[in-house]
């Protein structure tokens, strides 16, 4: 596999072709904070926590590093002051969602983020997307999925799989960056609402009242 | 809802997962919206998640997860339909329908809904009544337009009425 070279922070670094930049990083030791990224899963550059400075061609662009690949004489600042402010905004936004998730507050340290910079929301959920790619990618049960978009997009479990799927699994509450209760509960309402006995396509769907096949 | 519509318009479509939107676009155009058992067909005959179709379902907002009327008024509420009276254009619909916008009647007659901008803003303000558009419209044009629409409602549910067993039944009393 062709060898690409880069600088991170200072330091020449010899990656394989593919990496992304956060691979990078860390084969030589440097940490870049992420939320989002996960090692069992795809990259996903929800967070973009991982933002960094990237010089190429004579061009600053700030990147998504979980997601970007390395590239031959790439020279990458994974801290400066533009990358940490933006990194401070990010948290406070996250922290209005989670002002006590520990991940969070642990980065907020570092970055100087107030956590009670932007109104309190009524979700914890952060549209991280862990739960829904560990069910999509992993699991392949698709049992939890965004619905919406914009500023009413969210997480929410399909009744007719959570039913089947769910109560044996709950994998993906421990990933939960902010609160797993959140996944709990999000679960819990669509469990609430139990699927209609007769749906087609749903399979073992008789959670209802008038099913005996256990 | 006959399924078979829908089985129908997956064939046409070969049964490709990628032509996933335009199966939904096809539901959508022929039964007007997206009822649950056409989408757990679709999710088991495309072989795509259930999640993956309400994430679309949600996202767009050509579809609909509830039924629709069978005349859709969208009413265009953006900058320039907004300086010439757009409000005054959506306050008529909605007194001569009695929708509000997002909603539908129960009798299904009429949905209400607003956009933000057609891209013919040298018409504003601009009313869009099942797919034909009125530009320069004038609230009492509004209502005329409406009206007639209204009109042929009734004379359709009358003339379905009269078909009907019911109006034997009354017809009997009338007699009687």
């Amino acid at each position: 596999m062709a060898e690409i070279n880069l600088q991170i922070d200072g330091k020449k670094v010899v990656a394989q072709e593919g990496m992304t930049i956060l691979e990078a990083a860390r084969s030589i030791g440097v940490e870049i904070p992420t939320v989002c990224d996960h090692e069992k899963l795809l990259p996903y550059g929800a967070c973009r926590v991982c933002t960094v400075e990237a010089d190429a061609n004579g061009k600053t662009s700030l990147v998504a590093a979980c997601q970007q690949p390395a590239a031959n004489g790439l020279v990458v600042r994974t801290r400066s002051e533009k990358v940490d402010r933006i990194r401070k905004v990010l948290l406070e936004q996250m922290l209005s969602h989670a002002p006590d998730a520990e991940q969070l507050v642990a980065l907020a340290a570092t970055y100087g983020a107030d956590r009670d910079r932007f109104d309190k929301e009524a979700s914890f959920c952060i549209l991280c997307g862990l739960c829904v790619r560990y069910c999509a990618e992993i699991k392949q049960k698709h049992a939890v999925g965004f619905f919406e978009r914009g500023s009413k997009r969210e997480i929410a479990f399909i009744p007719e799989v959570a039913v089947r799927e769910c109560w044996d699994c709950k994998e993906c509450f421990p990933l939960c960056p902010t609160s797993a209760l959140q996944a709990a509960y999000v679960l819990t309402e669509a469990l609430m609402t139990p699927p209609e006995v007769d749906g087609p396509g749903s399979g073992h769907a008789c959670a209802g009242h008038k099913c005996q096949c256990g | 809802m006959d399924i078979g519509i829908i089985d129908e318009i997956i064939d046409k479509h070969g049964g490709e997962s990628g032509a996933l939107i335009q199966i939904l676009l096809d539901i959508q155009g022929a039964v007007n919206w997206l009822p649950k058992e056409a989408l757990a067909r679709v999710s088991e005959k495309l072989s795509v998640p259930m999640s993956r179709i309400q994430h679309i379902t949600t996202f767009y907002k050509t579809f609909s997860l509830t039924p629709k009327g069978r005349h859709e008024i969208h009413v265009c509420l953006g900058t320039a339909c907004h300086v010439r009276g757009a409000q005054d254009i959506l306050a008529t619909v909605e007194e001569v329908t009695g929708v509000k916008p997002g909603e539908t009647d129960p009798d299904l007659n009429f949905s209400v809904e607003t956009v933000s901008c057609l891209g013919c803003c040298a018409l504003g303000p601009v009313m869009v009544v099942d797919g034909e558009y009125h530009g320069n419209v004038k609230p009492a044009e509004t209502a005329k337009v409406l009206s007639q629409l209204k009109l042929t409602e009734t004379a359709e549910a009358l003339e379905k009425l009269k078909q009907s067993e019911t109006a034997e039944v009354l017809n009997l009393c009338a007699c009687q």
